[in-house]
């Protein structure tokens, strides 16, 4: 046991080097003071990075202006709703056709409670929010390999899990098999913790009962008046349990990421950036290419096309640049960086991620199965469907995100296919855990990302070897120009990554300003 | 609607004739335990050249090789491409990576990579029929 525990603990430096573990680092608002006047800076991109930057330096008195390659902000922190047109690298062009009040989150969609730059953003802004639902008990866990393909319960999975563990391991206990690391006294309390962990009985068995019942689910619920008396329900067999592999999602929201309580805007994840886009709509020009990045000792050049056609070429100049354009097309595009800076920008390949958005005529998932919000983990290339965390029993349309993968083969194979065909897959196999698919389903839009036109890809992916090499120098201030967002951060793919980076980009390149004035 | 007809696996393109919209025509095919066209594991299911092609490397450089040019960025072609004329080269880029795009050294063996290259090498335009051996692949990891 104390093996475990130092175990775990020489862990998290490691995950926080990988960037899996997020602690955010977040010290409160932008502190910027003494801007000298005149100053300009010239941002690229208009996503969290981006606004974050251009709502910060302009309130500490810089000139700003914002370079962005869409049509709108919000860059990665995108929600596509009913009307809204998207064509993908390659072509393919899909309209959505989801109700209004419907939508779905092709990038992020959730919100931890330890990310405190992005929920200051939202709460600074008068963003609402609300939970979003992580675990949800009364979802599915599902193998195509396992019960003959039937979805399992999540509460069943887990409090039969737990219950055969805490009876296995009392057995061992029982059998002096612990006497060596534990005294009598903590074997005691620990048979007594695991009775009440597990659900066992006085003779530490996990069988069915009320007491299990009232963790698991009953076979008949309790009623009122003459209804029929509630009756236990049985556990599925320990063997099958195991061999089923379906235990490995139980500690998914053990990651301090999903812990509740976690969040999500209401109406949609890019109600943010579009709140902090309204404070300096004024300083942003859309529909911007940018084709190259040149300074010199005194200041940045940056020549731009318009992304909608048309060839001729147009330059912005500032003192300086904030560059927050993703490394997979900033590695393209041509800018006197020194070399440490160009090879870290060269250094960091892109995720494959891949979404489906799947409008349903009834909410069959509440109204059937009593599934409200939360997310079903299936072994198919789908990988989960959540289950919107909004609009509870409303009568009407729903719609579910039908597959999300990120980093998996299956993500690259989604992606490869045209919309269509993604559509299908997504639908057969949800409908083995779901069959009201086949009767409810109305309208889909996929997203896979190494086809969106304004990033090749989802996120940044660093190793261990990657960030000892290129971090510092890919984040240290290269003559006039920063590099921010989620890709110059410990918190890959994260808003709050995009919120720190920035942050720290801007009050180190403040700091700069401020010694040359 | 017709930009989105450039599939080409066999099982697709029956798929692709269901009509998807159109509800009371919408029917869902059984579901099969192998998911034919779908990888589980650590590594690519597939054996051959061309299914590696249209289930990766398509998702980026399309399903002509065309790669991509409408974008904030770009995504090489690979038809008709000089730089194909040795295998090294790409050998190289789908072990390695580059830039953006990420390594396939650990989700391709020898036999994938020697087997999409020799694909790539010999469709789209370009005709560099020496062969490509797992060796050279192995050699360059």
């Amino acid at each position: 046991m104390v093996c475990k525990v130092a175990g775990s603990a020489a862990m998290y430096p490691m995950m926080s080097t990988l960037g899996f573990a997020s602690p955010s680092s977040y010290k409160g608002a932008a502190q910027l003071q003494g801007a000298p006047s005149n100053t300009n800076i010239l941002i690229l991109g208009a996503g969290i990075a981006g606004l974050v930057a251009a709502y910060e330096l302009r309130k500490a008195g810089y000139k700003v202006k914002v370079l962005e390659y869409n049509h709108r902000a919000g860059g990665r922190a995108w929600t596509i709703r009913g009307g809204d047109e998207y064509v993908e690298l390659g072509g393919a062009k899909q309209r959505c056709e989801f109700d209004k009040g419907q939508y779905f989150n092709p990038g992020p969609w959730r919100i931890p409670y330890d990310h405190h730059g992005i929920l200051d953003y939202a709460k600074r802004f008068n963003v609402p929010l609300e939970p979003f639902i992580q675990i949800n008990y009364n979802a599915y866990l599902h193998s195509r390999n396992a019960y003959g393909g039937k979805p399992q319960r999540y509460r069943h999975v887990h409090a039969d899990y737990h219950g055969y563990t805490a009876e296995m391991l009392s057995k061992a206990v029982n059998k002096h098999q612990l006497d060596q690391p534990l005294t009598a006294d903590d074997q005691e309390k620990l048979l007594d913790s695991l009775r009440k962990w597990g659900a066992l009985d006085k003779q530490s068995n996990y069988q069915a009962s009320a007491l299990t019942s009232d963790r698991r689910g009953y076979e008949v619920s309790a009623g009122g008046g003459l209804m029929p008396l509630a009756v236990p329900s049985t556990p599925l067999k320990l063997q099958e349990l195991l061999q089923s592999g379906l235990s490995k999602y139980l500690s998914i929201g053990d990651e301090q990421e999903f812990h509740s309580t976690i969040f999500q805007p209401v109406g949609g994840m890019d109600q943010i950036a579009q709140a902090i886009y309204r404070e300096v709509a004024d300083l942003v020009q859309f529909n911007a290419k940018v084709t190259k990045i040149e300074q010199d000792e005194h200041g940045v050049t940056v020549t731009y096309t318009n992304a909608q056609g048309t060839t001729a070429t147009h330059q912005a100049k500032a003192d300086w640049c904030l560059c927050t354009i993703p490394l997979s097309i900033l590695s393209q595009i041509e800018m006197n960086v020194g070399s440490d800076m160009q090879n870290a920008i060269q250094a960091v390949p892109y995720e494959s991620a891949f979404k489906i958005g799947l409008q349903f005529k009834r909410r069959f998932w509440e109204q059937d199965d009593h599934i409200y919000g939360g997310i079903t983990y299936t072994d198919l290339p789908i990988n989960r469907i959540s289950y919107p965390a909004h609009g509870y029993g409303q009568p009407g349309k729903g719609v579910l995100l039908g597959a999300y993968i990120f980093g998996d083969l299956n993500a690259y194979e989604f992606t490869a296919m045209s919309p269509k065909e993604r559509l299908q897959a997504a639908l057969e196999q949800g409908a083995s855990i779901h069959p009201q698919y086949q009767k409810e389903f109305e309208t889909g839009i996929s997203v896979g990302w190494h086809r969106v036109p304004f990033s090749n890809g989802c996120s940044g992916i660093w190793t261990e070897e990657t960030r000892q090499q290129h971090y510092k120098n890919l984040c240290q201030i290269d003559g006039r120009i920063a590099l921010a967002g989620e890709h110059a951060s410990y918190l890959p793919a994260w808003q709050e990554g995009a919120v720190l980076s920035s942050l720290d980009a801007i009050q180190r390149m403040h700091a700069l300003i401020k010694s040359k004035a | 609607m017709d930009r989105l007809n450039i599939a080409n696996r066999s099982v697709i393109c029956l798929l692709q004739n269901m009509i998807l919209v159109g509800i009371s025509l919408f029917s869902l095919p059984a579901l099969s335990a192998e998911l034919p066209h779908f990888s589980s594991g650590k590594t690519f299911i597939y054996k051959d050249g061309e299914s590696l092609y249209k289930a990766t490397c398509q998702g980026c450089h399309m399903s002509k090789g065309e790669g991509a040019s409408t974008g904030a960025g770009m995504y090489p072609a690979l038809a008709n491409n000089p730089k194909l004329a040795g295998a090294a080269y790409p050998i190289y880029i789908i072990l390695h990576g580059r830039n953006g795009m990420p390594s396939f050294a650990k989700s391709m063996n020898d036999d994938q990579i020697a087997a999409v290259v020799g694909y790539i090498r010999t469709h789209m335009g370009n005709h560099y029929p020496d062969q490509v051996k797992p060796e050279d692949v192995k050699n360059s990891r």
